[in-house]
């Protein structure tokens, strides 16, 4: 079998989503970037927290982090500190990366380390049993939130690229191709790359696979995703139509330890060993009176 | 010579820390022990902080509070701490003339002529190294060095300020005076509790810390930060304290040992993700720095009541190990092992500290690193066939490899998980085995906790029960207790959780000491070892026990 084929990919653990969910589109699509990236399961690092896309890292092989509610971006940034060569990729929803790691989004962006971001954006607490998220619609009505939602979704992507943020996209879980195509780029992009993915919930969501399917529209070449306020713009298009692809990218910036690597040591931090006690020794010297 | 305990006052920004600081350094050149320790309030300018240093012949390495010479450099420090001098202890204050209480005053004529108001505090200095009659070129060294980094004028300046200072204790005691310190041969290091665990860290080959700032923790990611060329550490500010543990276990499950530090608030925000690391079996290393609470508390103030917090904290069952070092050697040697223990049982082990001991600074003569080395426990890519993270195997201590070492994938979950680390609901084969499995750790883990250190206990009648950084001042407490004819004895504990196998003997009284209200270590001994307690001694002022503190409270 050869190692970039999307056999080497398949898992055998028991899918836990409802059938027919856009879930098994963003895998398949998260699967074969990584077959075009020609990457192989064990350079590849999976983080994840908790929700219904917080699992998909479940499903491929590869190496895995699945921590904590809300937590992902910490421990993919750990991980991006002190081991680099892995291609590291965090698998989010709307509720953990937005609503219980808001705080880690907010500081991703200004820290801005080498991973690619996916947020499944499915408007809906799934796992949970359908409560509003932070991007439900304002009158939406959910399971909890029975009078309809009373308070405007956020807007990250907006955030994103109003923080310089240098890669910033929306996928659609629907468009299977497309989002790998997104992914590759993302990856490639260094530092933190942002995708937002629309991802219907057959579910517990409020509208059907069809509003979607008939608003979502392809960005082109007439995009220029250098321009931010264009970009901007994009953002708060979703009403009407909604645009996929890459909304913003601008020239890669310093990425998050590489001031370390060219400071203090360029070393592989986890192969690196001890200072040992001739140094320390060296260093309790100078706390002589 | 008698120990000598001199304390220095004065509103934040006064001076009095640069004061203790030099005065401990010349004490030291001149071949002194000196043990120096600070309280002080929440607040950048103004308020009232002491800083107190105990000058011997030996580093007793232990707090007190009684001075024999008091310093103060106002009014309200005067009034504040008065009561702490000794009846035959001496005062130097601001006053226009000495009288009855005042041995030497200070003049705004004297501090005019040392400067003015901003050289006051080596106008300090050269009275108090007068006084102790420290050689004139050991101070003028540590002046130039202090100083040196802002030029020779200012050099020359503070030197001036500390002459004037001289000539006024040379006025009140032409000659010797009585409490010169002696020359001494000993060299000793000067190192506070948390630059010791810092170096231990390092030593320990800790690879990466992240941490949000929160008094009394911040004093380790500040000395980690201005040595990171020299100990190669990653360090990160994180914005907050669930991030700063979750990205130290990211990089610790990424192959390189990891810390991060904290106090009680922020400490309770990692509660999370210290089950995280016990789930995940991610090796840890969580300081916690202690000070008042409940809540915000007494921010600068010392205090031991997160040891049941630290024990308990987490939520679920699994494994961990809390460690609380005695004293600034002590804490280097038992950071080294915090890593080398976490590597070891893939568990977070927790070091409580506390201000006292984070920022007082011991006499160390001999100071040996090479009986504490970083211990791996490596897993070999290679020998192994399929590799499974959570492999089972009777000590429940699964082979660790890092993601990327090999082409074995490297699967870590937080839900309950099958020996690959993927998530499972099958409850009566896997899930109870996992929970075994963990559990299962415990075992060796108890046997590895290094029993009690002990102080005359066959002949005690009375034993004084302490743990972390009180060990000297209970020590003390014992001597004091002695000279009144009681027969006593100590016991310290340092490791905490799991506690040692250890038999108290019995026919003994049993009173603990500790830094809390509640009485944490009396009941962990007493659901532990079915320990009956005598009665106990609790101090939680915010302010650190002392030998006299414990030795007065025993008689309540």
């Amino acid at each position: 079998m050869d190692s970039f084929d999307i056999k080497a990919f398949e898992s055998a653990v028991e899918i836990q989503w409802c059938p027919g969910c856009s879930n098994f589109g963003i895998l398949q699509a998260i699967k074969k970037a990584f077959v075009e990236l020609r990457k192989a399961p064990h350079e590849i690092c999976l983080v994840s927290g908790i929700g219904q896309a917080a699992k998909l890292p479940h499903y491929l092989r590869c190496n895995l982090f699945n921590g904590l509610h809300g937590r992902a971006i910490p421990v993919a940034t750990g991980i991006c500190a002190t081991n680099p060569k892995l291609t590291t990729v965090v698998v989010t929803g709307d509720g953990d990366c937005y609503g219980e790691g808001g705080n880690h989004f907010l500081h991703a962006l200004r820290r801005n380390p080498d991973m690619t971001l996916v947020v499944h954006n499915n408007e809906v607490y799934a796992l949970t049993k359908g409560q509003a998220s932070p991007t439900t619609q304002i009158g939406e009505k959910t399971t909890l939130q029975t009078r309809g939602v009373d308070i405007p979704p956020l807007n990250m992507p907006a955030l994103a690229i109003g923080q310089g943020c240098t890669f910033v996209a929306r996928g659609f879980a629907g468009e299977i191709e497309h989002l790998k195509e997104l992914l590759v780029a993302a990856v490639r992009h260094r530092g933190f790359s942002y995708i937002d993915v629309v991802q219907p919930c057959i579910t517990w969501g409020t509208r059907p696979m069809q509003w979607y399917l008939e608003r979502v529209y392809k960005l082109d070449d007439d995009h220029d995703r250098r321009d931010r306020e264009a970009a901007l713009k994009l953002t708060t298009e979703w009403e009407k139509k909604i645009p996929i692809g890459i909304l913003y990218e601008a020239e890669p910036r310093e990425a998050f330890g590489d001031s370390f690597r060219a400071r203090v040591t360029a070393e592989f931090l986890p192969t690196l060993r001890p200072i040992g006690p001739d140094k320390i020794n060296e260093i309790l010297v100078e706390f002589k009176g | 010579m008698k120990d000598l305990n001199i304390v220095l006052a004065g509103a934040a920004g006064e001076g009095v820390q640069t004061i203790g600081e030099i005065l401990a350094h010349v004490v030291a050149a001149q071949g002194q022990a000196v043990f120096s320790w600070q309280e002080f309030e929440s607040r950048i300018r103004g308020g009232q902080n002491s800083y107190t240093l105990r000058i011997g012949a030996h580093p007793d390495n232990a707090p007190q509070q009684a001075a024999d010479i008091l310093l103060v450099l106002n009014r309200g420090a005067l009034q504040k701490y008065k009561p702490l001098l000794k009846k035959d202890g001496i005062l130097i204050a601001p006053a226009e003339e000495p009288n009855d209480s005042i041995t030497i005053a200070i003049k705004k004529t004297d501090i005019e002529k040392a400067g003015g108001k901003f050289f006051t505090n080596m106008l300090a200095v050269g009275i108090l190294t007068t006084l102790l009659g420290i050689k004139p070129e050991i101070v003028r060294e540590r002046l130039a060095k202090q100083f040196g980094r802002k030029g020779a004028k200012a050099v020359a300046a503070n030197d001036r300020a500390a002459t004037e200072g001289s000539r006024l204790a040379y006025e009140k005691f032409p000659g010797t005076s009585p409490w010169n310190i002696l020359a001494g041969k000993a060299s000793y290091r000067l190192i506070t509790g948390h630059e010791a665990l810092s170096l231990g860290a390092a030593q320990a080959g800790c690879r990466f810390i992240s941490a949000y700032p929160m008094s009394p923790s911040t004093t380790i990611i500040a000395y980690l930060t201005k040595e990171q060329e020299r100990l190669g550490i990653f360090i990160e500010q994180a914005e907050d304290e669930i991030s700063a543990v979750n990205m130290a276990i990211g990089a610790s499950f990424a192959g390189v040992r990891a810390m991060t530090a904290t106090s009680g608030g922020g400490f309770a925000l990692m509660c999370e993700s210290v089950s995280l690391a016990g789930m995940t079996e991610t090796p840890l290393v969580i300081v916690l720095a202690q000070r008042p609470g409940p809540s915000t508390g007494l921010p600068t103030r010392t205090a031991q009541g997160d040891l049941l917090f630290a024990v308990h904290s987490g939520h679920g069952e699994f494994p961990k190990l809390v460690l609380a070092p005695s004293d600034a050697e002590d804490a280097f040697h038992a950071t080294v092992r915090a890593f080398n223990l976490a590597d070891k049982y893939q568990v977070p082990v927790i070091i409580l500290t506390d201000q006292f001991l984070a920022d007082a600074s011991f006499s160390i003569e001999d100071f040996p690193v090479d009986s504490s080395v970083a211990d791996f426990n490596p897993a070999d890519p290679v020998s192994i066939n399929e590799y499974k993270r959570y492999r089972w195997t009777a000590s429940g201590i699964s082979p660790r490899l890092y993601p990327g070492q090999s082409k074995h994938l490297v699967c870590a979950d937080s839900d309950e998980h099958d020996e690959a680390g993927h998530i499972t609901e099958d409850l009566a084969y896997t899930a109870t085995a996992m929970v075994e499995k963990r559990t299962a750790k415990l075992r060796s883990l108890k046997k590895e906790m290094r029993p009690p250190k002990q102080t005359d206990l066959d002949e005690a009648e009375v034993v004084l029960i302490g743990w972390g950084s009180s060990r000297n001042a209970v020590r003390e407490a014992m001597e004091l207790l002695k000279q009144d004819g009681i027969k006593a004895g100590t016991i310290h504990f340092t490791e905490l959780w799991p506690l040692p196998d250890f038999i108290f003997p019995e026919h003994k009284l049993y009173w603990t000491v500790e830094s809390n209200s509640g009485g944490q270590i009396g009941r962990l001994l007493q659901s532990e070892y079915f320990l009956h307690l005598s009665g106990s001694i609790r101090r939680y002022d915010g302010l650190p026990l002392t030998g006299e503190y414990i030795w007065r409270n025993f008689y309540g």
